[in-house]
């Protein structure tokens, strides 16, 4: 038998998910110099979480799809990472000896 | 709280399945699979961005001032909301609510053409600001041709997203119909949780395209 | 019930199962069937297709390559050639080889399920294959293109005059039937197991066939997305890899190698999950430490992500990431180090029959050895930088995809086209070809390491004179070769009709694909088995009167 989930799990996350926004927005007119993405990136993560957990139902749900869930963004991070890692150690070695 | 499914009404279950159990499990696990390759399709041009972010910083800041941030926050917005109604649902036709079910799809479908709406009427605003790529783009500021490559990354990344949300509202409008016509019934609502599953993750790819590309820098 | 797996049941020995799967003969039954061992054969002769056509374009090549000045092509022509052949070998016949047809066909009844998880979207998947070909024939027809198979930015975006969003577009969809397969055979593996198949009691092929898909699923996404901006880079104009923008065109290569080097896996991965059939029914033993080449499996598919820039050594790449990606890639032979040493272990004190798919298995051992170490040279940083983009590279990759893959790939087909037909392959003719093979392929690419070793680029078609004794070879290499592929085309039809009986169990192999008749019926089982141990329950004892090369 499948499990229904009570509405009002439903409604406080959309409540929580809507305050994340207006934090994001908000953040984004004072000034942190780099930590402006920190933050910004810091709570996207945060509703992606919250929205996978109770939207779509990861929470309660079996291992295999815990890890299917996470598998793209980990893929996308070791293409991201050694990708960037390329372009940022391109100056490092003088080309004239 | 659980479901009671009187017997002469039984979920209808493929041949290939020995239960309904196992066939809403690999359904399931299928489209998780799914999403995870559209993580990475949007992928690279998540990676693209990275890298012209990281060389061309300080242009993309500027650049993305241009954008309008109330059209893309309150898209933003529109699409949380409509994840709570999609989530509702999957909720009313594990219930077997149809009428609740049908309003509750036509409702997301709406929700996303507001979405598309605001989409279109912001892209139009761009094109008369002359910030379209190659279609009359002018650049006041420094380094034009940089400027030029954040906007593409902007429209080749909101437009893929587009797509999507379209096809998302095509699906709700199927499955609303179906809904009215009673196929969910009886046990048989898992093509809403998928449906569900997919509507969700094209939300979060909005989540995290608003804050990337209207908020790189402090406005 | 099932019994314990190495025993056959001697009353259906010999018998030709009358109710089969292959008994409805309209061409409906056959456009809208959802059932898998169909579609395996389906795909079987979609791909026999694109491997004629790109044949062609490979024997062409080799007859310009018999003189040092163009003869036969202008240099142009010679380039859409080249091109042709790697798109249609890579997309269409190596990626979906063995997954398409022999895991179509084979996966399910090896875990003991009625059929995959999405048997619609199984059809579906060899649909859209078909259209991305047509696609891809559609760009062929109208002139082809030249970029080569690897579109690199910035001639495929801005400067080429041929077809490149058509056949980009062919390649776009074929990747979504792969996704789509790869899904499914995950999903059916996950879920769908016999009653007492736990994982580590699975055949390696299956272990294989999802580290498989675990690359396709993952993999393909991003290959998607890159020829879609080619594509729009192409027609708008303008695009992120264009310098005139600040783009770059080094970004394409990361993006097009992160999916193209574990495509690679996508290609040899199933053919090593084969040979770990057919070492283990050969020689009549039990694996070599099976969780080791079951693990080995898993490890060559995550660590193949991690190594694509070995193919950007001289692209401008930083020196760094080009030392990162050079000892991620030795890392990566390892596990298939550990197969080969596993499969080398599993002959030692066996009961070996040569018969035609060990021959194969033997040769497959060999040639990928080789194939393996030269990737190794290739890996090493310095050495690439006399050799990349030579005929060093074509001879190592040729290595593994012909002399490995579509060996285990015809090893596979023979091994289980008694199951698959009901009836048995002419031997002789087998062993024949066989050898053939072998022949042809080391002489038409053994000649290839010294010109590239020796300076010759990859793509070119005029040469200097002292060259040409290597090239004459490798075309009189490739007629043989041609030979030893065209004798299986032609037995296998003959054989589907006058072939002799198999019976279920015609190599005494252990393996729940073997305890059902030959053809199958529809539905696989008769009823669920249930699997109570390990795979690969051999005795070389028990089975002293057998000759598995002479059935």
């Amino acid at each position: 038998m499948e499990e229904v989930v009570q509405p009002n799990v439903y409604v406080r996350t959309c409540i929580a998910l809507l305050m994340l926004l207006a934090v994001t927005w908000s953040i984004a007119y004072i000034n942190l110099g780099p930590f402006n993405l920190i933050v910004a990136l810091a709570v996207s993560i945060a509703k992606a979480i919250v929205i996978a957990l109770f939207f779509m139902h990861i929470k309660g749900s079996s291992r295999i799809l815990h890890l299917a869930a996470v598998a793209g963004v980990i893929w996308l991070l070791i293409l991201i990472s050694l990708t960037l890692g390329d372009y940022i150690s391109r100056g490092w070695v003088p080309l004239n000896h | 709280m659980s479901i009671s499914i009187s017997p002469a009404s039984e979920p209808f279950v493929g041949e290939q399945f020995d239960d309904i159990e196992q066939q809403r499990d690999a359904a399931k696990l299928g489209m998780w699979i799914f999403l995870a390759t559209e993580v990475l399709f949007f992928g690279g041009l998540f990676l693209g961005y990275t890298i012209y972010r990281f060389t061309y910083g300080h242009v993309f800041v500027e650049a993305s001032r241009k954008l309008d941030v109330l059209i893309g926050g309150t898209n933003t917005a529109v699409l949380l909301i409509s994840s709570l109604l999609m989530a509702f649902a999957v909720r009313a036709a594990k219930l077997d609510q149809r009428r609740a079910l049908v309003g509750l799809l036509a409702g997301t479908a709406l929700l996303g053409c507001v979405f598309m709406s605001l989409k279109a009427v912001e892209y139009h605003k761009d094109y008369v600001d002359h910030l379209v790529p190659r279609m009359g783009f002018k650049w006041e500021g420094a380094d034009p041709g940089n400027a030029e490559l954040f906007y593409w990354i902007y429209f080749a990344m909101t437009g893929l997203h587009a797509i999507h949300v379209t096809v998302g509202i095509a699906i709700m409008l199927v499955l609303a119909l179906l809904a009215w016509l009673g196929k969910f019934a009886h046990g048989n609502h898992n093509a809403v949780e998928i449906a569900g599953l997919y509507w969700h993750f094209v939300d979060i790819v909005w989540v995290f395209l608003f804050p990337l590309l209207y908020l790189v820098g402090h406005r | 019930m099932i019994r314990d797996a190495t025993e056959i049941d001697i009353k259906t020995r010999g018998e030709f199962a009358r109710d089969n799967y292959l008994s409805e003969h309209t061409v409906r039954s056959w456009l809208l069937t959802t059932d898998h061992k169909r579609i395996g054969l389906l795909y079987l002769g979609t791909i026999l297709i694109f491997f004629l056509i790109a044949s062609v374009a490979a024997a062409l090549m080799r007859i310009e390559l018999l003189t040092p000045q163009p003869k036969l092509v202008t240099s142009e022509t010679y380039n859409k050639l080249f091109t042709i052949h790697g798109v249609l070998m890579v997309w269409f016949f190596l990626i979906p080889s063995i997954p398409t047809v022999l895991g179509n066909f084979v996966l399910p009844m090896m875990i003991g399920a009625r059929d995959v998880a999405f048997p619609r979207l199984n059809l579906m998947s060899w649909y859209i294959f078909v259209a991305g070909g047509a696609l891809a024939l559609w760009s062929l027809i109208h002139g082809g293109v030249d970029t080569g198979w690897t579109f690199y930015t910035p001639y495929s975006t801005t400067y080429a005059n041929s077809h490149v969003i058509s056949m980009a577009a062919g390649v776009f969809v074929a990747g979504f039937s792969t996704i789509v397969t790869g899904m499914n055979f995950m999903v059916t593996t996950h879920k769908m197991r016999a009653p007492g198949l736990t994982w580590f009691r699975l055949p390696l092929f299956v272990w294989s066939l999802y580290a498989t898909s675990l690359i396709m699923v993952l993999a393909t996404p991003v290959l998607a997305i890159t020829l879609a901006l080619i594509s729009v880079e192409r027609f708008w104009g303008v695009g992120i890899f264009d310098p005139k923008l600040g783009g770059d065109p080094v970004l394409f290569q990361h993006l097009f190698w992160f999916y193209s080097h574990p495509a690679v896996y996508i290609m040899i991965l199933p053919g090593m999950g084969v040979i770990s059939e057919l070492i283990t029914c050969f020689s009549r033993k039990r694996i070599f430490g099976y969780a080791w080449v079951g693990c080995a499996s898993m490890a060559i598919a995550i660590l193949g992500f991690l190594v694509w820039g070995h193919h950007m050594f001289v692209s401008s790449q930083s020196v760094y990431a080009g030392m990162i990606f050079s000892i991620l890639s030795f890392l990566v032979a390892v596990p298939s180090g550990i197969k080969v040493f596993n499969w080398t272990a599993t002959l030692r004190k066996g009961a070996i029959h040569f018969a035609t798919p060990m021959l194969y298995a033997l040769g497959f051992i060999g040639l990928f050895t080789i194939g393996g170490l030269t990737g190794l040279f290739l890996a090493a940083l310095a050495v690439d930088v006399h050799v990349h983009d030579t005929y060093f590279v074509i001879a190592h990759f040729h290595y593994i995809m012909v002399g490995g893959m579509v060996m285990a790939f015809m090893g596979g087909l023979h091994y289980w086209w008694p199951k698959i037909s009901g009836r048995l392959y002419p031997e002789f003719a087998g062993k024949l070809a066989a050898m053939i093979t072998f022949i042809g392929f080391n002489l038409t690419f053994f000649p290839q390491f010294i010109l590239g070793y020796l300076g010759q680029p990859r793509r070119y078609h005029v040469y200097p004179p002292e060259f040409q004794i290597f090239h004459v070879l490798s075309t009189a290499g490739a007629s043989i070769l041609g030979i030893g592929y065209l004798m299986p085309l032609i037995y296998f039809i003959w054989a589907w009709r006058h072939g002799r009986v198999a019976g279920p169990n015609p190599w005494r192999a252990t393996g729940l694909e073997w305890q059902t008749t030959s053809p199958p019926p529809k539905h696989n089982f008769k009823e669920t088995p249930i699997v109570t141990g390990p795979p690969y329950m051999y005795s070389a004892e028990k089975d002293v009167d057998l000759n598995l090369a002479s059935i």
